[in-house]
């Protein structure tokens, strides 16, 4: 450890990606200042450019791993995976709100900037080794998040949502503090690390009552988070209301990062207790897996069925978190990535296709997609097969990864629930299928508006990432691999 | 690259090719895609001699790491379980896109990209040696077939489409289940690998642990097969599909679930096999009679078809579990007559409906009067269906009985029954859609047999005679493999099935010797 103060320059370096995506966020807040009544559209680039900054620095100072500022972050093969993937979800929501805040009149700078800000505050989250700068980021997150939710001032939904996310998030992330609150009572750090040699030691075992309502405490404020059961009842109503491209961000990126500062302070500090969480989280997965896959079934509006299939995905990844091991943590990490991709494809074609005012969110107004637009029909199938788990597709090896992970700890149950439970899943997704390609064209898919540039490129991105993971899935699972027993 | 290969390779280049061809070119695309499925079919004659020539060994064997950890290796290879249903496969290509000539006229390019897709998903199902790549490509058939229902099929392919769906996924997340659960046995999806370590006795499956594994699997290919009482699916697919759409589902697709139970169900889990076999004979043996009964009350044409299928498929099952060399010799064989005769069948009731639009048995009477070609060629189909000696399904249901009746003479009693309703039912099929009265509407639009229809189904009533005059031909490596596979059946397994007769005739060579 340094014995000065200030920080090296070689940890400063470390934090490259959240520098850069501070300073982006803030030139493009003084540019909306500044601009007047001229157009937004320059802010967006900066916005891309700091993104690209960002992935680019996440990947070069990946040549230097370690701690840094005091053991309280560290660059890590998990951290620089997270990192790289909330950055690439935060580009690919840029890309694709660019042309709806012009339809929906409402181009500005902040939008961008949250979005940054985010990101950052994300990749804190998924870097931090101690609990108060994991605190720090998820608040630097989510406060950004509840913002972006409410980003249509004028619209009665998107304010309903905001409300809704700020309260009951606020009330999850209290609940967190509270948790490390009990922890700092318990072990006397809340450095990650030092709870868990804290814990291990004989000398200083700390009360078990103590740990277990910590752990308990801050295991609820990050089930929040990830939208697991029984905390999943904001994810329909905010992702519904919220701006199409920001439910597209929140589905993936605050989600990704949630996971990992979950396992982080899981896995590493409370391992020694590990027989204690588990079985709670089992029952979470279980739950979620079930909650989200038949409330999904009865969904006619596009954006809350993507909202439940987001919650049943978050207890697919649940199970991987359950089966504890190495290869959870690569399962879990996978299917992030997996998941990103087709989240945000699928949600890319709700901001395209739902037009001003979001006026089509009915799944029955896509009827004749399939004849009208074969090209965005074809690669939302794609989309929507991986969402099933349909092999040769990123969904399906998600899926799979998962649940060997989970086979080979022994959670035999919650594997053969878990498959079970993404059969039912097949049902609501092929809906979508069948209403695209099977039935009569409707109203809505008449006069299509052209495609802008940057939905298409999201929307081709999704579809072709998600194929390569389908096809060759080394491409992630050999660097997930390798990374995740770094976490232990 | 070997001749396998090419098989496995053609259909999806030719697929991806035909996205090329604007949509509006639908006879190109016709012509096309005709094209690609004969050379698939010349490729896969290619397989034959050296199958055929030297069938104790897989042939054609291509092993390549595809994913490295978990080690997940393309590993394919034919041998003679696999080689006719493969050919079976690729014959079957060609003569869909024949009879889905005028029958499809929407969504042209789509249809036979598709089509394509399900020719690679369904080769690659039997050809697959790989545990996980065996279950990629039986996913992956799922998904075309999902889409001919579904966008191609009658009034109802909507709800039919969606229950072949979530039917056949079911069943196959089960089985992957217990394909991950192998793998953290032994260490590997790679099948021969699985089997030596079991061998060996590297690996030990507890008394347990191996009768839920067998009921994963066999909960997959049950579904699939269908096993009564999970057919519930079939009749609606069948109904609803596209005439296309159910000979492929009927021919090749259904014989996904027996040869998985023959090559994977059977093999790897010898004990429960054996154990479980009196239950699932017996429900093989209900589904022979119901699927018949229920046959013969069926107003509607395919229905009828499909339901005989649910009774011809219980004759399959009942031959592998009767454990005797005849009776997995002649399951295998009635997968290919059933795969001839009924998908014969299904194009002759689809040429029906062409003319008259209509599926009722009761709109048609007296068609042999406009229609005499349409009429005699439907004749030999029904009765190779029934099991006419000479025909094809005369000697699949001989040697199944023959087989069932060593391992349990009660069983081939009663399995016995569904051959006499099943003369029943297609015969009154006949009597009241052929002979008697002719309306006027059959009158005016039943016309005979046009060149493409006929060079549709002449290869077909080819193989009819000539499976039925030459099984000798046919049987050898499929008597070869399925020795390989009963001697596997028996190693440490304790015989519950009485064998009145020890010594199992042998097929080719030996028993000319005799």
């Amino acid at each position: 450890m340094n014995a000065s103060f200030a920080p090296s320059p070689v940890e400063i370096l470390r934090l490259l990606p959240e520098i850069i995506l501070i300073l982006a966020a803030t030139v493009i807040m003084v540019g909306e200042a500044l601009r007047g009544t001229r157009e937004a559209r320059p802010l967006g680039r900066i916005a891309v450019g700091g993104l690209i900054a960002a992935l680019w620095a996440s990947m070069s100072v990946w040549a230097n791993p370690g701690f840094g500022f005091h053991d309280t972050v560290v660059l890590d093969g998990f951290s620089a995976f997270f990192r790289a993937l909330v950055i690439v979800a935060g580009l690919l929501a840029v890309l694709m709100a660019q042309q709806y805040l012009r339809r929906e009149g409402a181009d500005s700078g902040e939008y961008y900037a949250l979005i940054l800000y985010s990101v950052a505050g994300q990749c804190i989250m998924v870097s931090g080794t101690e609990l108060i700068v994991l605190f720090i980021g998820l608040e630097i997150s989510s406060i950004a998040t509840y913002v972006l939710a409410g980003y249509l001032r004028d619209d009665r939904r998107a304010n309903e949502a905001a409300i809704k996310y700020f309260l009951l998030g606020s009330f999850a992330t209290a609940f967190l503090l509270y948790g490390v609150a009990w922890i700092y009572g318990a072990a006397g750090t809340t450095n990650l690390i030092a709870v868990r040699r804290a814990m291990a030691d004989p000398a200083t075992t700390p009360s078990y009552a103590l740990v277990a309502t910590a752990a308990g405490l801050i295991l609820v404020g990050l089930a929040f988070k990830v939208s697991a059961a029984p905390f999943q009842n904001w994810a329909p109503d905010v992702y519904q209301g919220a701006p199409a491209p920001a439910s597209a961000f929140m589905s993936v990126g605050p989600k990704a990062a949630a996971f990992a500062m979950l396992l982080r302070i899981f896995v590493t500090a409370f391992e020694p207790v590990s027989q204690r969480w588990l079985p709670i989280v089992w029952i979470s997965a279980l739950a979620t897996m079930i909650v989200g896959n038949f409330a999904a079934l009865w969904q006619i509006n596009i954006k809350r069925l993507l909202a439940y299939s987001s919650v049943a995905h978050a207890g697919y990844v649940l199970v991987a978190v359950v089966s504890n091991s190495p290869g959870g943590t690569a399962a879990v990490m996978f299917y992030m990535a997996a998941y990103a991709l087709m989240n945000l494809g699928a949600f890319a074609v709700v901001t395209y296709f739902s037009r001003e005012g979001e006026r089509y969110l009915d799944i029955d107004d896509l009827a004749g997609l399939g004849a009208r637009q074969p090209t965005t029909a074809a690669l939302f199938s794609i989309l929507l097969l991986s969402l099933i788990g349909v092999p040769l597709t990123g969904g399906f090896f998600a899926k799979f990864y998962v649940f060997k992970a989970a086979l080979e700890s022994n959670l035999l149950w919650l594997t053969v629930l878990g498959l079970l439970t993404s059969a039912v899943a097949a049902y609501y997704y092929l809906r979508i299928l069948v209403i695209m390609y099977m039935r009569e064209p409707a109203a809505a898919t008449e006069n299509l508006p052209p495609q802008p540039a940057g939905i298409r490129f999201v929307l081709w991105v999704a579809a072709l990432g998600t194929l390569a993971l389908g096809i060759y899935p080394s491409l992630i699972l050999d660097f997930a691999n390798r990374a995740a027993g770094v976490v232990r | 690259m070997n001749t396998l290969g090419i098989v496995l390779a053609l259909p999806v280049l030719g697929s991806l090719a035909l996205l090329l061809v604007p949509k509006d070119r639908t006879q190109a695309i016709r012509a096309a895609t005709l094209a690609v499925s004969l050379l698939v079919f010349l490729a896969s004659l290619g397989l034959v001699h050296s199958v055929v020539t030297n069938s104790a060994h897989a042939q054609f064997v291509t092993d390549v790491l595809w994913i490295a950890s978990p080690a997940i290796r393309y590993h394919v290879a034919v041998d003679g379980l696999s080689l006719w249903l493969v050919i079976l496969t690729t014959l079957l290509t060609p003569i869909s896109v024949l009879i889905s000539w005028h029958h499809i006229d929407k969504r042209v390019k789509e249809f036979h990209v598709l089509l394509l897709l399900l020719e690679f998903g369904l080769v690659g199902v039997f050809v697959a040696v790989d545990l996980f790549l065996f279950y990629v490509f039986w996913e992956v058939s799922l998904v075309p077939m999902y889409f001919l229902i579904g966008v191609w099929g009658h009034e109802r392919r909507i709800y039919a489409a969606i229950k072949f769906f979530l039917y056949t996924m079911t069943g196959s997340v089960l089985m992957l289940a217990g394909i991950i659960y192998l793998y953290t046995l032994t260490g590997t999806f790679d099948y021969p690998r699985i089997l030596s370590a079991l061998e060996a006795g590297q690996v030990t499956l507890g008394d347990r642990e191996e009768f839920w594994l067998f009921l994963a699997f066999l909960f997959a290919f049950a579904i699939k097969v269908p096993l009564f009482p999970l057919h519930t699916w079939l009749p609606d697919a069948h109904v609803e599909a596209p005439t296309a759409g159910s000979v492929m589902l009927a021919s090749v697709m259904l014989k996904m679930g027996t040869y998985g139970l023959l090559r994977f169900c059977v093999t790897l889990f010898p004990t429960s096999s054996r154990e479980n076999a009196w239950w699932i004979a017996t429900l093989a043996i209900i589904g022979i009679i119901y699927g018949a009964l229920v046959a013969m009350v069926q107003p509607n044409m395919k229905k009828l078809v499909a339901y005989s299928s649910v009774s011809h498929l219980g004759f399959v099952v009942l031959g592998i579990f009767s454990f005797t060399q005849m009776g997995m010799d002649g399951a295998v064989y009635q997968m290919l007559n059933h795969g001839i005769s009924t998908g014969a069948l299904f194009m002759l009731v689809g040429y029906l409906y062409e003319r008259r639009h209509s599926l009722e048995i009761v709109d048609y009477g007296g068609v042999a009067t406009p229609a005499p070609n349409l009429s005699a060629v439907f004749m030999i189909t029904m009765l190779a269906s029934i099991g006419l000696p000479s025909l094809n399904n005369f000697v699949g249901e001989f040697l199944v009985l023959q087989g069932t009746a060593q391992a349990n003479f009660r069983w081939a009693a009663w399995a016995a029954v569904g051959v006499i309703l099943s003369a029943c039912y297609m015969l009154w099929l006949y009597q009241r859609t052929f002979f008697g009265h002719t309306p006027d509407p059959v009158r005016q639009h039943v016309v005979d047999l046009n060149r493409r229809e006929w060079a549709a189904i002449l290869p077909l009533l080819a193989l009819m005679l000539w499976m039925g005059v030459g099984p000798h031909m046919f049987l050898p490596p499929i008597s070869a493999t399925n020795t390989t596979i009963l001697d596997r059946s028996k190693a440490g397994a304790i015989y519950h099935v009485e064998l009145k007769h020890p010594l199992p005739m042998r097929w080719g060579k030996a028993s000319h010797e005799r």
